[in-house]
């Protein structure tokens, strides 16, 4: 059988690669979870044992006492999955319409905003559902907003999020001449750890959670981006706003807040 | 004997093809990322060429060359017509079909998630379902390969395996198991992502199954040019092959060391662990054993070659080399690009000199070398060589042929050369644009346009293989004769067992790679906190 002349150790072929191929993983286990673990006092391992399994890639045994540290602010909760806002029934977007009622005094009886408040028309679910629920929650805060959010259920956030992202987008009352391009939106400063504008929030790309700029009221943008710069308003996951905005020049807040607001918003990617 | 010329032609159409589509891919990357242009301000529009150019050069290319070459061998070094050649059309077809299946949603902008997939990043399941298809495909010639060989020794019981074929059987095995690993992240933990059955994904096993298949997919590459070194470089420039054994070895050791290296691809991810690190380290470098002793043989080969036509003293015999000769050009510019990126590969093996390039443009500067410059530039010659077998007709100009190996190995040190130093400065791979005009990076403008310079030769050089051999079509018929393949000094009357079969050579590369991913792949699997929320490619 040539199986049996093969698997063997009087076959030196045999021998000598299961032999070298063992002697090689023998020599770099032991070098590589005993001896280098052990050259590196500054890891502070319990023992043998404990810089074994770290160098396997299992957790520390050496367990720190310290309790895990509070975040200084309530931090935004809201987990978006595909089936989350997927496909709202005519029922969920008109119980959102009654529901929104309540809504139009600020951000208009079709979703258009005349007192510089966002332009709700269009906006994506995502965000309507996951600014309602930063505003219920206390991750973001606004004296007018949080009591309004205070009260809604897990499905009255969902339907007006159904019910806002329905409406056709509308221009702005008093639209203004297009403006081009801010370096910033198109480039970001990479210098500075800012990603362009437009890398999230349209004229490049859409990434889930960010809303569309396009129209929204120049006031209101600035007031926001301040608000992130001065970590005033705290709900953006993992500080990504608070970042941007910190690195941002006054100049350049003002140039981004006058760009988006002078754009049409029928340019914004039909992604949804 | 080459009975099947329809199919092995098919495969080698096609394979150039799409070569040619994603070579402009390529070059119009590398020159709308550059200081040349006023980028394209839409960085979605990237990335989806990026895509496509890296799922047709790392996938479908490689694999539809390796497939066709093989089937070229088996017919014409066991002299025997291929057994089974309506599976081996069915293979092909499902390579075509996966192809289109997965450049659609990617042409889309469905998913631009790049050719190495980049869990939690999630794409449309076409995509993926697409890539599996075209990894299904190869795996029928993988079995035909098998049996092939296995009909042919039934015939010729104990007689030494032609060794065009022990390596390409070989070359079918290693791809067979290191694209299991690739199989498993889609087939395990992608697609049922893609498809919306789970919505968040172990981003950290997804990489580890993916090291499994991406550091031996480049000996996949590999296998058809070294294949190309010791069988038919020999033979093309009139010499002898200087050893027929340690080709076998060089083939079984690639087999062998190949697969349990792959975590060095996961230097800086920290769900490995820095013992599983090393070790894959040091395996890495056993890589290079089989190519030493390559080149170490090939010299020599290419040495009684020369020695052969007159040539004589140390160094002097190199002058009487045929340099003429489009193959003894292939291999040279071959060995000259795989030195260079092979000393860069040492680098990026070593975990602490990685951690100095990891994640710049280096390392796409020196998978360019390797693949597109020493392995690519192999692929041509195959097809040159093969070509007048194939069509019955001779090559339409042999100085358009030497015109377009030298505008590919120029073009390649100018677009892989400034890549590397842009890398060592530390410009980051991956991304659509850079702001040439601030000062930090300012000093990479330069190389950078160099590249594309180089870009630019390379592409003029592809699309005149391209035309070479579509021309050579239309050329008067001529008998070409038997294809052969290169004879040893030393004539092959018997070989131990060991190195004419795989059964120890597999069972090793089955071994080592339990001993190297098995616990760190059991480790992910059982630790319950590791998933993270999917990211879904134009989801809002």
């Amino acid at each position: 059988m040539s199986a049996r002349e093969l698997f063997t150790f009087r076959n030196t072929f045999f021998s000598a690669a299961v032999g070298l191929a063992a002697g090689v993983f023998v020599a770099t286990v032991v070098f590589g979870f005993i001896v280098f673990p052990h050259l590196q006092p500054h890891l502070n391992y319990a023992d043998l044992w404990d810089a074994f399994c770290s160098a396997a890639g299992r957790p520390f045994r050496a367990v720190s006492t310290a309790e895990e540290p509070k975040a200084a602010h309530p931090v935004s909760e809201a987990v978006l999955t595909p089936t989350t806002l997927a496909h709202p029934t005519q029922d969920s977007i008109g119980r959102g319409a009654t529901l929104a009622q309540r809504c139009a005094i600020c951000h208009g009886p079709i979703g258009i905003s005349r007192a510089d408040s966002p332009n709700l028309a269009g906006q994506y679910a995502s965000v309507i559902y996951k600014e309602l629920l930063d505003f219920r929650s206390g991750a973001r805060t606004n004296a007018v907003m949080s009591p309004f959010a205070a009260h809604l259920s897990d499905q009255d956030i969902k339907d007006l999020a159904g019910y806002y992202a329905y409406l056709p987008r509308l221009p702005a009352y008093h639209p203004q001449q297009q403006l081009s391009k801010p370096h910033v939106v198109i480039y970001g400063a990479p210098m500075r750890g800012i990603a362009p504008c437009g890398s999230c929030h349209g004229s490049l790309d859409n990434k889930a959670g960010s809303p569309w700029l396009e129209g929204q009221s120049e006031a209101y943008l600035k007031a926001q981006l301040q608000a992130f710069a001065s970590g005033q308003r705290t709900n953006d996951i993992s500080e990504q706003m608070r970042n941007i905005a910190r690195a941002l020049t006054p100049q350049e807040i003002d140039e981004v807040a006058a760009y988006y607001a002078s754009q049409p918003p029928e340019i914004v990617k039909a992604t949804d | 004997m080459l009975v099947n010329r329809k199919l092995i032609l098919a495969h080698f159409w096609l394979a150039f093809a799409a070569f040619g589509l994603a070579l402009c891919l390529g070059a119009w990357q590398m020159f709308v990322r550059s200081p040349l242009f006023n980028w394209i301000s839409d960085p979605e529009w990237y990335y989806r060429s990026l895509t496509a150019h890296g799922t047709v050069m790392g996938y479908v290319f490689p694999t539809l060359v390796a497939m066709g070459f093989g089937y070229a061998i088996t017919e014409s070094a066991l002299e025997q017509r291929l057994v089974g050649v309506r599976w081996a059309w069915a293979g092909f077809w499902l390579v075509v079909a996966g192809a289109i299946m997965a450049m659609v949603p990617v042409a889309l902008g469905r998913a631009s998630v790049l050719y190495t997939f980049y869990p939690p990043l999630i794409g449309n399941a076409f995509y993926y379902i697409g890539v599996v298809l075209v990894v299904v495909g190869s795996w029928v010639w993988v079995a035909l390969m098998s049996i092939n060989l296995r009909v042919w020794k039934r015939a010729h019981p104990g007689e030494p395996v032609p060794l065009a074929m022990f390596a390409n059987v070989a070359g079918s095995y290693l791809w067979a198991w290191t694209a299991v690993g690739a199989a498993l992240e889609l087939l395990l933990q992608i697609i049922p992502v893609a498809l919306h059955l789970r919505t968040t994904i172990d981003a950290g096993l997804a990489r580890v199954f993916f090291s499994w298949t991406l550091h031996a997919i480049v000996y996949f590459w590999l296998m058809p040019t070294y294949i190309a070194y010791y069988t038919i470089v020999p033979r093309a420039i009139g010499g002898r092959l200087y050893s027929d054994t340690m080709g076998r070895i060089a083939f079984i050791l690639f087999l062998v060391v190949a697969m349990p290296i792959g975590i060095h691809h996961t230097f800086a991810d920290p769900e490995v662990g820095a013992g599983f690190k090393f070790v894959h380290s040091t395996f890495t470098a056993m890589v290079a054993v089989p190519t030493l002793l390559t080149v170490f043989t090939i010299c020599a080969s290419v040495e009684i070659a020369a020695r052969l036509r007159g040539g004589h003293g140390l160094f002097g015999w190199i002058g009487a080399l045929p340099w003429q000769n489009p193959i003894m050009l292939a291999v040279a510019f071959s060995f000259v690009l795989l030195g260079f990126g092979g000393a860069g590969g040492l680098i990026n093996m070593s975990y602490q000199l990685d951690s100095t390039i990891h994640n710049t443009q280096w390392i796409t500067g020196h998978f360019h070398l390797i693949f597109g410059g020493a392995i690519v530039i192999m692929y041509f010659a195959i097809a040159y060589d093969l070509w007048p077998h194939l069509t019955g007709r001779a090559l339409p100009d042999l100085s358009l042929v030497r015109a377009q190996l030298w505008l590919w190995f120029v073009g390649m040190i100018i677009t892989t050369f400034p890549w590397h130093w842009v890398g060592i400065l530390g410009m980051p791979r991956r991304m659509a644009y850079y702001d040439y005009t601030n000062p930090a990076i300012a000093p990479e403008a330069f190389p950078v346009e160099l590249s594309v310079i180089g870009a630019f030769i390379l592409l003029i050089s592809g699309l005149l293989f391209l035309f070479i051999l579509a021309t050579a079509h239309r050329q008067p018929a001529k008998d070409a004769g038997a294809y052969r393949f290169s004879v040893p000094v030393h004539p092959v009357r018997s070989v131990p067992l060991a190195l004419n079969s795989f059964a120890i050579w597999v069972a090793l590369m089955i071994g080592l790679t339990i001993t190297n991913y098995g616990y760190p792949i059991l480790n992910l699997a059982v630790c319950a906190d590791t998933s993270v929320p999917a990211v879904y490619v134009g989801a809002q």
